[in-house]
């Protein structure tokens, strides 16, 4: 039974210009699954849908999303916005514009309990202490009383980090969580999310464009081009030698981790060219299945 | 240290602004056409009197030398006597200070609370008929001057509708007997509210056509501010967290819109002030630029002057409390 089930899940924008194309993916509870595809795919736009966050030109138009069997649908905005902020979790891309920077480090991690979940102040400041420490922090009491710009980009990632795991949420949304990163902290901050993903047993929906780390993070992994889903696997399967020719060549198209110098085949045209038939022939089915 | 050398150099600009405002003011003043003995003598005086008269006010000195004996006086808290009214120009400003103070506050915070409410509003309904109908209101408030709105509200709510008063500050049929000129803050301290009910009563009209114009002005500054911050990812990062759309204006993109609205409000207040010339002519509300007005009609030098300090040390102080209040309210500062 998995944690969060999305099904035929279409995003449009305003004049109609689809964002994502009847995407189903599954995220079972304790499961990382990597979701991968190149920039503008819609994999943001999966993470947003499910958190209520989509922007405002674009909307659902179709398909559910279910958390632990409970269409989001079916609740009022409230209730949905509270079950949301009690169960799921997002880790930003960018730390340095996600923390609020006219307030405290500390009140930024313990809101969310304060506030949605109703603890008490001592208790939530208590549970902040401890996250702190659990992701390497140094004298967390006075990261506690730390404005963000008074904090280094890495530091402040592992910041929202604990803040995503305050309330024990049963899923996290990682949206390429490092990208925004130096190389070497890249590193670390990756191990601390696989890290704290297993000792809490977190479901971790990853996004990224980088197949090596999904090798290391993910048990299972969903391909996306232009908003439609191109594959959907588990882990071993995709290395040992995904069924989809895009993927194959996107597979080629990644660096080897044990020879990043290695040559790079770009994705081929022919395989493209493959793909967009693909989309089409999907919108024009769809345009079908509308006017039936 | 740093906090030493910020204070000695504002305390420097204070003093290099007030003496240019004196400087200012005294030249023109003397330059302009008419003068005091003019007003004073009946016709007919001999030119005798005339030079007996202008001697008496140092009027024959040159104006450097007057400006000597007059800056002189002042720094030792002298600020000469009033050529019309006959008293020290000290007791006479201090006395009207209070009410200019008041109506000014008043208005400030009248448009304070019209401009920010709306601004919130506005932003919690984005996109929607609401924010277009305050956008309207906002362009109509801006497109009359202060004293226009002051005659509007006098044909609306003092002629066709006669819910306040039009003019004055307090009825005298109340006969209260005030102890201090800070007539709303002692009204407000003794808990006299059928007194509060009516000096309100007469401040409503002029202070709120001082505030419509500002309000307008800080409605439209905080409103973009406010649009700017909802795209940052903090923003987003709330929402995931639970939190509602109103919780989120106030609490998280408010502190962060609001310092380019301060400091607009301190640079508006100081016009609000230099208003309160025309709009307490217009209510004969007896205040500091009502009596200005006399001043300058009459020739009155030593009291034009007083009265021109004491707006330019006041302009000094709004900007010193603004500077201060974005020092406290950005922690980037703060911790520089
Ligand atoms: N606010 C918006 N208004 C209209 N279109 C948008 C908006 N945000 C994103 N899009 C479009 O939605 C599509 C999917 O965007 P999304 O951000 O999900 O891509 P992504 O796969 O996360 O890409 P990246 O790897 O660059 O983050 C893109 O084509 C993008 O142009
Ligand atoms: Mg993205």
């Amino acid at each position: 039974m998995s944690f969060l089930s999305i099904r035929d899940l279409n995003v449009s924008l305003a004049n109609g210009a689809p964002l994502l194309r009847r995407v189903s993916l599954d995220v079972a509870a304790g499961e990382v699954r990597a979701l991968v595809g190149e920039s503008g795919a819609g994999k943001s736009m999966i993470g947003k849908a499910v958190l209520g966050i989509l922007p405002r030109a674009a909307k659902v138009t179709g398909g559910s999303i279910q958390l632990d069997g409970e269409d989001l649908e079916t609740l009022s905005p409230k209730a949905r916005r509270q079950r949301i902020g009690a169960r799921v979790a997002l880790i930003p891309q960018d730390p340095l514009t996600a923390l609020n920077p006219s307030r405290r480090v500390g009140p930024q991690i313990t809101d969310r309990l304060v506030d949605i979940l109703g603890w008490k102040r001592a208790e939530a400041e208590a549970r902040a202490l401890e996250l702190l420490e659990e992701v390497h922090i140094q004298a967390p009491d006075r990261v506690m009383k730390a404005y963000p710009h008074e904090l280094s980009g890495g530091m402040r990632q592992r910041i929202l980090i604990a803040s995503a795991f305050a309330a024990e949420p049963k899923l996290i949304i990682a949206d390429e969580p490092t990208t925004a990163l130096d190389v070497t902290v890249q590193k670390q901050i990756l191990k601390l999310i696989r890290e704290m993903q297993q000792r809490h047993g977190t479901a971790l929906l990853f996004v990224t464009h980088d197949l090596g780390v999904v090798s290391k993070i993910a048990q299972s992994l969903t391909v996306l081009y232009a908003g439609k889903v191109i594959e959907e696997t588990d882990i071993k399967a995709f290395f040992a030698g995904p069924s989809h020719a895009y993927s194959r060549a996107l597979l080629a198209a990644t660096p080897k981790y044990t020879d990043p110098d290695g040559s790079l085949t770009p994705v081929p045209d022919s395989v493209i060219q493959a793909v967009e038939a693909e989309i089409a022939a999907f919108d024009a089915g769809q345009m079908g299945t509308v006017r039936a | 240290m740093q906090i030493a050398r910020a204070l000695i150099t504002r305390l420097i600009t204070t003093l290099v602004t007030l003496l240019g405002a004196a400087v200012i003011v005294f030249v023109v003043i003397r330059v302009v056409p008419g003068n005091p003995i003019a007003m004073m003598l009946p016709p007919g005086a001999t030119d005798a009197d005339i030079d007996r008269l202008k001697a008496l006010y140092g009027l024959d000195k040159s104006i450097l030398e007057q400006f000597w004996i007059w800056i002189g006086n002042v720094v030792q808290g002298d600020f000469g006597m009033s050529i019309t009214l006959r008293q020290p120009v000290y007791d006479l400003v201090i006395g009207r200070l209070p009410a200019t103070l008041e109506l000014s506050i008043l208005a400030l915070l009248i448009a304070v609370f019209l401009g920010g409410a709306a601004a919130l509003t506005a932003t919690l309904y984005r996109g929607t008929k609401i924010e277009g109908g305050i956008d309207v209101a906002g362009g109509v408030a801006l497109s009359l001057p202060d004293f226009l709105w002051g005659l509007a509200l006098i044909l609306v709510l003092g002629v066709l509708w006669p819910l306040f008063h039009i003019s004055g500050r307090v009825s005298p049929s109340l006969g209260f007997e005030f102890g201090s000129n800070f007539y709303l803050f002692e009204a407000l301290a003794r808990l006299q509210f059928n007194v509060v009910g009516d000096l309100i009563a007469h401040m409503l009209m002029p202070a709120l056509a001082l505030a419509i114009p500002l309000a307008a002005i800080i409605l439209q500054l905080l409103k973009q501010s406010l649009k700017e911050c909802m795209h940052d990812d903090y923003i987003t990062l709330a929402r995931t967290k639970g939190y509602s759309e109103s919780s989120i204006i106030l609490r998280d993109a408010l502190p962060n819109a609001i310092l380019p609205t301060l400091t607009l409000i301190g640079v508006q207040f100081t016009f609000l002030i230099g208003g309160t010339v025309i709009i307490e002519r217009l209510f004969s509300y007896e205040g500091l630029g009502n009596m200005a007005i006399d001043a300058v009609i009459n020739r009155d030098l030593p009291l034009i002057q007083g009265i021109v300090l004491v707006f330019a040390l006041l302009f000094t102080l709004v900007n010193l409390v603004v500077d201060m209040t974005y020092a406290a309210l950005n922690p980037r500062l703060r911790h520089a």
